[in-house]
């Protein structure tokens, strides 16, 4: 048996079965963009829209392990608290370092391993309350999104960790420059998706964490590590949050108590506006990363045009999020 | 054949030229049905047959696609999702329908709550929750939650719930499917008692036997299409499976072939206490089928989940091809090469929004590896095996498992189970809701397997397949194990004293009384 004929024979006729179920955010997205380019003849320029995609590269890989934390059938309110914590202690990190490595990427590194680190263990704190705790995702979460909030506050003593200028020039670069003219934000946001993608569809992590979500005690009957599992999409989550800040500390080069605030909202609205089901059993990661581009262009559209003030972007938000499970759930009964 | 009854001017509700398509699938074919107050009106058929689809659209929980419905003899469109209940129409359905975390009082009265002065009457509704309760025997608490019961208690709980609506039509899909044989007789007579009140009762049952004993007229549906309605004192349990299956059954049960002497021991349980098991001991051998009897909440499932490692241990020694065993994940039973397959399909066995295929493979994904990565093809392979080997009917593979009929979510496990070629197989009730026509074909693989080589434990509440198939039969009783029957000692008889406690085991000299 060859490896890839039989791959291909199956492949066409599941893929050409195009239904509003999985085309309904791609369908949405089309839209958006057409009514971008009607609006304002800057929108559908290379710089617009590699700005709109790098800026939606923070949340969009949060989202993508929130994807995998909601198809288990979790939650994970903390991840823009964390994100906050991790960019603070990012910092510290690195300021307090310089005097013995330097100024250099050596720094940088160091402050970058930290921030993905205490992403994983922030995850690990999570996942095992949620697993060997036995206490809901939501009150878990809810708690561990008050605590890392006021931490980054406290570490920030109510004002502003700034990074040392000589070490934010040398960190620069990650967010703002790019192979070939694509910025990295936007090259690791699709590394990453399609990674998450591959996992979800084409591992066992992937289908348990969909049986798990559909239905638990199946999955533990079928031989399934319903703990361990669990606990793995926290810990990815968190990781992956390490990842987004990574990207996003060169950005501003700060850290302060605001940073990070509603993240896990828009997180999860990128999510389910991709198609996945909040309550778990069925998650699609190339979903969430159209849902979070969605949100992404919404927000820029509507600073692009005069007619409607840019302050209801968050109305906007909100009615795109309902219509997106109204639709998936009217396709369901039908 | 023709009705044997008069005409259905009397009918209390009857269907006229139903047909009814779910999207392009047609699945009943203008079927004509009657059934007259005080009447009990038995429905088989092979699994997908349609009955379910048909006695839903008796009760509005689907609308036919042509055809119309008279209630009263007025021709009347019946409300959708239980509405017909107030017109007094009440169904019991296939599959459970209960709130998990409601308790049995607050869901028997669920959706027409007692009230005084406004509120609620919690006192009132836990007093006639009991009641209802006691009039079936069953002993469970009105405050305890459903989430705790046992799968044949929830179902008496609907019951309960059904008999205490005044209902006029009173449809039950397979009640008696997860019922022992005592909780079947209560239940009956408890139908006798509404139909003697002029309740017409619409059963559906595998049971050939129960379906003799209960009902007066008897329709056969088969692929959708009406082959007869016929008065139930002309037939003989033979004559209707034929009529079902459309072709003769003959040798139900495979002829045993008791493993040698002298094979192997491949399970050896020493002494086991678990959560609802006392002191258990047993032996099973290669090339064994160890049938295992008992009534419900008798300690069985227990057994078995105690020895693959889904529920914890106490005390006790296995041993599993001679080498002791210390299950605490079910992964290390399959990898030990030791399956058990549960008897809560709809809870436990599969995953119903999901496809045939994510559902049969989900135990042995690792089978399905191709460099890391799952490999849909293999997967597919696998499954077209399993549909051959296990007649599983599906129209279509990606159809979510939830809407399979009954028997084909049953085919289905069975195949999930041996995906991971074991060599001892726990079988948790696995013929239930399943039709004579694939009984048959499921004892004849049993029995291929055994003869394989492979050693099979069958749990089983249906005392005649037990007996048909088991080389020795281990009765349970509360925990413990109250006797061992061996060849001509296998006889329904036997195992009832030893399951009522009549009979305490004299040769067996593990077991203390
Ligand atoms: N909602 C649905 N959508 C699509 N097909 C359905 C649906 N409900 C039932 N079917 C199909 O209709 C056919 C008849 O199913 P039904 O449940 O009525 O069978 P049944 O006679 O009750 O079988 P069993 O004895 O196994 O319970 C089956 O092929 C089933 O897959
Ligand atoms: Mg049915």
């Amino acid at each position: 048996m060859t490896a890839s004929a039989p791959e291909t024979a199956g492949k066409p006729a599941r893929g050409f079965r195009i239904d509003l179920k999985t085309a309904g955010p791609l369908l949405a997205l089309a839209l958006l963009v057409l009514l971008g380019i009607t609006l304002n003849e800057n929108f559908f320029t290379y710089n617009n829209l590699t700005n709109v995609l790098a800026r939606s590269s923070f949340i969009g890989i949060i989202a993508i392990g929130a994807t995998f934390v909601i198809t288990a059938g979790g939650l994970d309110l903390s991840v823009g608290s964390m994100a906050a914590v991790i960019a603070g202690v990012m910092i510290m990190v690195m300021n307090w370092l310089i005097p013995s490595l330097g100024i250099g990427w050596s720094v940088v590194l160091a402050g970058m391993l930290a921030g993905i680190l205490l992403g994983g263990v922030a995850g690990v704190f999570n996942g095992m309350m949620i697993t060997r705790g036995r206490i809901e995702a939501f009150i878990v979460t809810l708690g561990t999104m008050g605590i890392f909030r006021s931490l980054v506050t406290f570490l920030a003593n109510g004002g502003t960790l700034s990074l040392n200028f000589q070490v934010a020039d040398v960190y620069r670069p990650v967010y703002y420059d790019g192979l070939l003219g694509v910025p990295y934000p936007i090259i690791v946001f699709a590394v990453v998706a399609i990674a998450g993608e591959i996992v979800m569809r084409r591992t066992t992590f992937g289908r348990h964490c969909a049986a798990i979500g559909s239905n638990e005690q199946v999955a533990r009957y079928s031989s399934i590590n319903v703990d361990n599992v669990r606990l793995l999409t926290y810990i990815l989550q968190g990781v992956l949050v390490g990842v987004a800040v990574l990207l996003y500390v060169p950005r501003l080069g700060s850290a302060s108590s605001t940073t990070g605030v509603l993240w896990e909202l828009e997180a999860i609205a990128g999510v389910i506006i991709g198609g996945t089901m909040l309550k778990g059993g069925h998650g699609r990661v190339w979903g969430t990363v159209v849902g979070v581009v969605i949100l992404g262009l919404i927000g820029n559209i509507l600073n692009l045009q005069s007619l409607i003030s840019p302050y209801l972007n968050g109305a906007f938000q909100g009615v795109i999020i309902i219509l997106a499970v109204l639709l998936q759930r009217g396709r369901r009964n039908g | 054949m023709s009705s044997a009854e008069g005409t259905s001017a009397s009918a209390i509700l009857s269907a006229s030229r139903i047909s009814k398509s779910f999207g392009e699938i047609p699945v009943l074919f203008s079927i004509d049905f009657d059934i007259k107050p005080g009447e009990v009106h038995a429905i088989i058929g092979e699994n997908g047959a349609g009955k379910s689809t048909l006695i839903k659209i008796l009760s509005g929980f689907e609308q036919p696609t042509s055809g119309s419905i008279s209630y009263d003899g007025k021709v009347v469109t019946l409300p959708p999702n239980g509405g017909a209940e107030a017109m007094g129409i009440v169904l019991i359905h296939q599959e459970l329908n209960l709130a998990e975390h409601l308790t049995v009082a607050d869901s028997i009265f669920l959706g027409r709550e007692l009230k005084k002065f406004g509120f609620l009457d919690v006192a009132e509704m836990r007093r006639r929750a009991a009641e209802v309760m006691q009039t079936l025997h069953v002993n469970v608490d009105p405050d305890a939650r459903i989430n705790t019961l046992s799968v044949a208690d929830k179902q008496m709980v609907e019951i309960a719930k059904a008999i205490s609506r005044d209902a006029r039509v009173l449809v039950m899909d397979e009640p008696t499917a997860v019922l022992s044989v005592g909780e079947t007789q209560t239940l009956f007579e408890q139908i006798r008692r509404l139909t003697a009140r002029g309740v017409a009762v619409i059963f559906i049952s595998h049971k050939l036997d129960e379906i003799m004993e209960l009902a007066r007229r008897v329709t056969v549906l088969r692929d959708g299409q009406l082959i007869a309605t016929v008065g139930t004192e002309a037939l003989t349990p033979d004559s209707i499976a034929q009529m079902m299956v459309g072709r003769e059954l003959s040798n139900l049960y495979p002829p045993k072939h008791e493993p040698d002497v002298d094979a192997p021991l491949v399970l050896s349980v020493h002494n086991l206490v678990a959560k609802g098991v006392k002191d258990v001991s047993f032996d099973l051998r290669k090339g064994e089928i160890l049938g295992f009897a008992g009534l419900i909440g008798s300690g069985r499932t227990a057994v078995a989940e105690a020895i693959v490692g889904l529920s914890h241990r106490d005390s006790g020694a296995i041993e599993v091809e001679g080498q002791p065993a210390n299950f605490t994940q079910v992964a290390q039973s399959v990898d030990a090469g030791l399956a058990y397959m549960t008897k809560d399909r709809k809870g436990k066995g599969l995953l119903l929004n999901m496809g045939l295929r994510p559902n049969l493979t989900l135990l042995t994904l690792k089978k399905h590896l191709k460099g890391g990565f799952l490999d849909p093809s293999s997967e597919e392979k696998a499954l077209e095996r399993a549909v051959r080997r296990f007649d599983i009917r599906a129209r279509d593979a990606t159809v979510a498992v939830g809407r399979l009929s009954g028997g084909n979510q049953q085919k289905l496990m069975l195949g999930k189970t041996m995906e991971t070629e074991p060599d001892i197989i726990i079988m948790d009730e696995p013929t239930r809701g399943i039709d004579v026509g694939t009984k048959q074909q499921i004892y004849h693989i049993i029995a291929a397997l055994a003869a394989e080589g492979k050693s099979i434990i069958v749990i089983s509440s249906e005392m005649q397949e037990v007996i048909g198939l088991s080389h020795r039969v281990v009765v349970m009783r509360e925990g413990r194990l109250a006797g061992v029957l061996e060849g001509a000692e296998i006889t329904e008889g036997e195992i009832m004293r030893y399951a009522a406690g009549i009979k305490q085991s004299g040769h067996n000299d593990r077991i203390s009384a």
